[in-house]
């Protein structure tokens, strides 16, 4: 048996472009045991419901991450819309899937990008960021801005979309399916890349369901828990979740790319059936009193949004519960005997977002 | 020393940023604004670096990790501070963590304002820092003489 030796990961760490910070107790080159520690990136934005109205919470909110920030305003708006019994039109609730679902295009693909860095594969990673600019024209084209978009709002969308645009939007789902077919196909296929992530940082379904693992981590292992699967809209669309069960990196990688497949369809069947009608309905007034609930399946896996009113404007809690949070357990689980050096490569696959866990 | 004004290397810190900042910074890196055909290239280590990008805002937390990357930094130096957060602390100033804008703790030679800061401006912000780190250049050679 080798000395135990504990090498610091992190903040700061060229493969991680965000700070968490792991200390790995090494026994020669095998990790024992990885203890993580966060809070580099806390903020404490939930407390700034008590003195923000509801409806600038919205903007505050979608800024707890910037990659999946479409995201959190979808979640948060749907908690409070909830909290006062709001219906929003039906138009509104197709442009928010159709959003929703361009985000998680971009950060799969953002995500595939950073995957392919860590391996060294600068080329692929160069591929991977260029199609994703495509899908940042669309946002830039329809709301102005590039990642913060504040889009949604309390009672639905900020403005209407064209059908003119949707149209556009369709014909660049088309273009980027196509390149996104050939460029996973570099994920599925290499030889260099399934070495860094065959069989490497195995969970079966029951260390899913024990750790309570979410999103593509828990869907490369076989466990369905995709909220889209419980949503009315996404039911209309005929959404199916994408399942494997090898439970390796390489899993949860393919998870990624076909899921990127499934959102164009989404997208394009959403665009076709739109209804017309308003884009949202006015709000006025306090929330009431009394709490709600809401549940969003992130890019990285079920994000849950806990709103509590007190019959003023200012919401007395506003709670974010995101997915990387949950997914950390899972994470400290798979680098237990690992080599120190598919450290980055398991770091890497649960998507760690640290701004969305630490808010 | 003109080799670093002709090709500086930069490294990025995610302060208390959204996210949002970090990747228009990585968007920088990549094709469509390719800053590498300038010769900027983004290294993780310090010791090589000329120009530190800050995104977001300090805490209590990371004060500490942004001054020792800013001290491990050989001179001449440049700071950016990208996005509103890395200002003056942007949407989060009230949150009870954030003690403030980059300048609280380290001295801020370009400010990029935007939230989220766009590649255009963060490359211009990159521009003009470059000017600064002439600058500085200059005045650690005179003091040299
Ligand atoms: S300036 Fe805006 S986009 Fe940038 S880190 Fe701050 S909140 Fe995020």
């Amino acid at each position: 048996m080798g000395k135990r030796t504990i090498v610091p990961f992190g903040p700061q760490h060229p493969a991680l472009p965000e700070p968490i910070h792991l200390d790995l107790e090494l026994e020669d080159e095998k990790v024992v045991r990885a203890i993580p520690s966060i809070g580099y990136v806390h903020r404490g934005l939930e407390k700034l419901a008590e003195t923000r109205d509801y409806e600038q919470m919205t903007y505050v909110m979608e800024r707890v991450c910037g990659i999946c920030s479409f995201g959190h305003s979808y979640g948060y708006t749907g908690a409070v819309e909830g909290l006062m019994d709001i219906e929003i039109p039906d138009r509104a609730k197709y442009l928010r899937v159709i959003f929703h679902e361009l985000s998680r295009v971009h950060s799969h693909l953002l995500w595939l990008g950073l995957l392919a860095d860590a391996m060294g594969f600068d080329s692929l990673f160069m591929h991977c960021w260029r199609i994703r600019e495509k899908v940042l024209d669309v946002f830039e084209e329809i709301t102005g801005a590039r990642v913060i978009m504040s889009f949604c709002k309390v009672g639905g969308v900020r403005k209407d979309v064209t059908p003119e645009m949707l149209n556009k939007v369709a014909g660049v789902c088309n273009e980027i399916e196509e390149e996104v077919r050939k460029t996973g196909m570099v994920f599925m296929k290499d030889t260099s890349v399934k070495n860094r992530l065959v069989g490497k940082g195995v969970l079966s379904k029951q260390e899913i369901i024990d750790l309570s693992a979410v999103g593509p981590v828990a869907r490369g292992s076989g466990f369905d828990n995709d909220v889209r699967t419980t949503e009315p809209t996404y039911k209309a669309l005929g959404f199916e979740p994408i399942l494997r069960d090898e439970g390796d990196c390489y899993a949860r990688c393919m998870v990624r790319v076909d899921e990127i497949i499934q959102s164009m369809n989404l997208i394009r069947t959403a665009i076709k059936d739109i209804p017309t009608g308003d884009f949202c309905v006015p709000v006025k007034g306090p929330v009431p009193v009394g709490d709600f609930a809401y549940r969003v399946e992130q890019p990285r896996g079920e994000g849950f949004y806990y709103v509590q009113g007190n019959g003023t404007k200012n919401l007395s809690r506003a709670r974010v519960r995101t997915p990387t949070n949950i997914n950390i357990p899972a994470l400290v689980k798979t680098l237990q005997g690992c080599d120190l050096q598919d450290v980055t490569m398991l770091v890497l696959t649960i998507d760690p977002c640290i701004s969305c866990t630490e808010r | 020393m003109a080799y670093t004004t002709k090709s500086p290397w930069i490294l990025h810190y995610d302060a208390s940023s959204c996210n949002g900042c970090d990747i228009e910074v990585l968007a920088c890196l990549t094709p469509l604004y390719d800053v590498e055909r300038f010769g900027i290239i983004n290294t993780g280590d310090p010791k090589q670096a000329d120009i530190l990008l800050i995104t977001g805002a300090v805490n209590d937390q990371n004060k500490n990790v942004v001054k020792q990357l800013y001290e491990q930094m050989p001179d001449p130096k440049v700071v950016v501070a990208v996005g509103i957060c890395a200002c003056s602390g942007g949407v989060f100033r009230d949150c009870y963590n954030i003690l403030g804008g980059v300048d609280t703790v380290i001295p801020v030679d370009v400010y990029v304002p935007g939230c989220a800061a766009r590649p255009e401006s963060i490359i211009d912000g990159v521009v003009k820092g470059l000017a600064v780190l002439e600058e500085k250049t200059n005045k650690m050679k005179e003091a040299k003489r």
